[in-house]
């Protein structure tokens, strides 16, 4: 439909969902809505990438549980995270021993793998998909920034990657909330190369897939109860409004952010808000999920957002493309 | 987004205005105290030193051995890198703040073992320093040896 968007015949019902978050995520102001709060940011393993795994395997199982489906049930699994080749994903997913596809979008991951799960289930090619997103504080620092011992700054643009993983089964059988329609975004370089200033980078994807899927559907922000970004934080919020109001599109009393709402910026010092692909994972499959269920919000356009920094890329002068998902759930 | 819709550079702008600043006053004056004190304690163990009858050579290199040891120390219990998010370049610049450098990764890919993790990684953040340091070193001291 329209330039970049699919609507669905059938309702894809997001039948359950599971979140397990680490223990400063458990702190923060949605710590409540979360199914498991881990104390150990180590999940009982000997290193952060297995534990981040763990966190992985964890809430894949539970979302299967609480959907009230056996392993076998599951036609396909999408899941992935920030680590190289999607160890997360790979090493969480692979006891299931279920058709897997890894899929990839930087923080925006989960709402690819929720986009390509509804794909799969309307298409009549999966009777039961499991859609799942991870990411580790710790094992993200390793891979892009410094050691975690090491005396540094950070700057008050930058973010804090969520620990913890969230996951949902997508079924043909099953109640509301359903997922209505997808806008699938382009990639985006608007020539940021600030890897501290991930906000800067995300908030034009976040903008074009928002504007493509109001001119695809000809609807306005009013449609919508919230229009949900992934990890944009403060940063990224304020340039998001700036630029949808530049689009004739005034969003500043419908949007929230993942990134914002996991954390208490002022108790917790994560500066410009949570970031990773466990960010929008977790906060929609705890928070949002459980507020759409109790008909708290009825409409949301759910828009995780994803910075595509390759280390070596990065290093060899290019920009940060990014990427943004945007997925209608309804009840 | 497309450059029609506002443009790479009016987004900087944009990102520029946008971007909470630094608060450069407070962090230079948190840089000058802690980076003060770890001179001031190093001065203190020099002049340890040198009141227990070492020579003024041999007074440094012991000094610098302490700092580093600290250094390592602090960076082992979890200490030094709360002392750098207050400080700033002022635990960096030292001595102290080398050896966090060293000793950080260290800890960080021990988990990959002790020849691909350790033994490759140990100087991935001061590698740099040691490599510039000792070429300009040695450029320096040509100079001087051609100039003297």
């Amino acid at each position: 439909m329209g330039e970049q968007s699919a609507t669905f015949d059938f309702k894809v019902s997001v039948k359950s969902t599971a979140s397990i978050v680490g223990a400063k995520e458990g702190k923060g102001p949605l710590g409540k809505y979360f199914d498991i709060v881990m104390e150990d940011i180590l999940a009982g393993k000997e290193s952060w990438e297995k534990a981040e795994s763990e966190f992985a395997r964890l809430g894949l199982d539970l979302a299967v549980k609480k959907a009230e489906l056996k392993n076998e049930d599951i036609d396909y699994v999408l899941a992935g995270d920030l680590l190289s080749q999607s160890a997360g994903a790979t090493f969480g997913a692979l006891d299931m021993k279920r058709p897997f596809f890894g899929v990839f979008g930087a923080c925006s991951t989960i709402g690819e793998a929720l986009s390509l799960g509804a794909v799969l289930v309307d298409g009549g090619f999966a009777k039961n998909v499991l859609a799942g997103a991870s990411s580790h504080f710790c094992a993200a620092e390793k891979q892009f920034r410094f050691p975690l011992e090491l005396g540094t700054q950070r700057p008050p643009t930058s973010t804090w990657t969520v620990t913890g993983e969230g996951a949902a089964v997508l079924s043909r059988e099953g109640g509301p909330p359903y997922i209505t329609a997808i806008t699938t975004g382009r990639l985006v370089d608007m020539g940021v190369k600030d890897q501290n200033n991930m906000g800067a980078v995300m908030a034009p994807a976040a903008c074009d897939v928002i504007s493509a899927h109001f001119r695809d559907f000809g609807r306005t922000p009013d449609y919508y109860d919230a229009i949900i970004t992934g990890d944009l934080g403060y940063v990224g919020q304020e340039l998001l409004i700036r630029l949808l109001k530049n689009e004739g599109y005034d969003v500043s009393k419908k949007h929230r952010d993942c990134g914002i709402e996991i954390f208490d910026k002022n108790t917790q010092d994560t500066h410009s808000g949570g970031s990773g692909c466990a960010c929008a994972a977790a906060a929609f499959c705890g928070y949002f999920y459980n507020e759409l269920k109790c008909r708290k919000l009825n409409k949301i356009l759910f828009v995780p957002t994803g910075a595509i920094l390759n280390p070596t890329s990065f290093m060899q002068g290019e920009n940060i493309p990014s990427v943004a998902h945007a997925v209608v759930i309804e009840n | 987004m497309d450059d029609t819709y506002i443009g790479k550079e009016k987004y900087k702008e944009m990102v520029k205005e946008t971007a909470p600043k630094s608060k450069t006053t407070a962090n230079s004056f948190r840089a000058f105290i802690v980076g003060g004190g770890i001179c001031v304690i190093g001065q203190i163990i020099h002049n340890l030193c040198l009141s227990a009858g070492a020579g003024r050579d041999s007074a440094g290199t012991y000094t610098a051995v302490v700092l580093i040891f600290l250094g390592c120390l602090l960076t082992g219990l979890g200490i030094y890198d709360k002392i750098g998010k207050f400080a700033g370049a002022g635990s960096v610049v030292p001595i102290t703040g080398f050896a966090n450098s060293v000793s950080a990764p260290a800890i960080e890919f021990k988990k990959e073992g002790y020849v691909l993790g350790v033994g490759a990684k140990i100087f991935v953040v001061a590698g740099p320093v040691i490599v510039y340091g000792t070429i300009s070193s040695i450029i320096v001291g040509l100079i001087y040896y051609f100039t003297r």
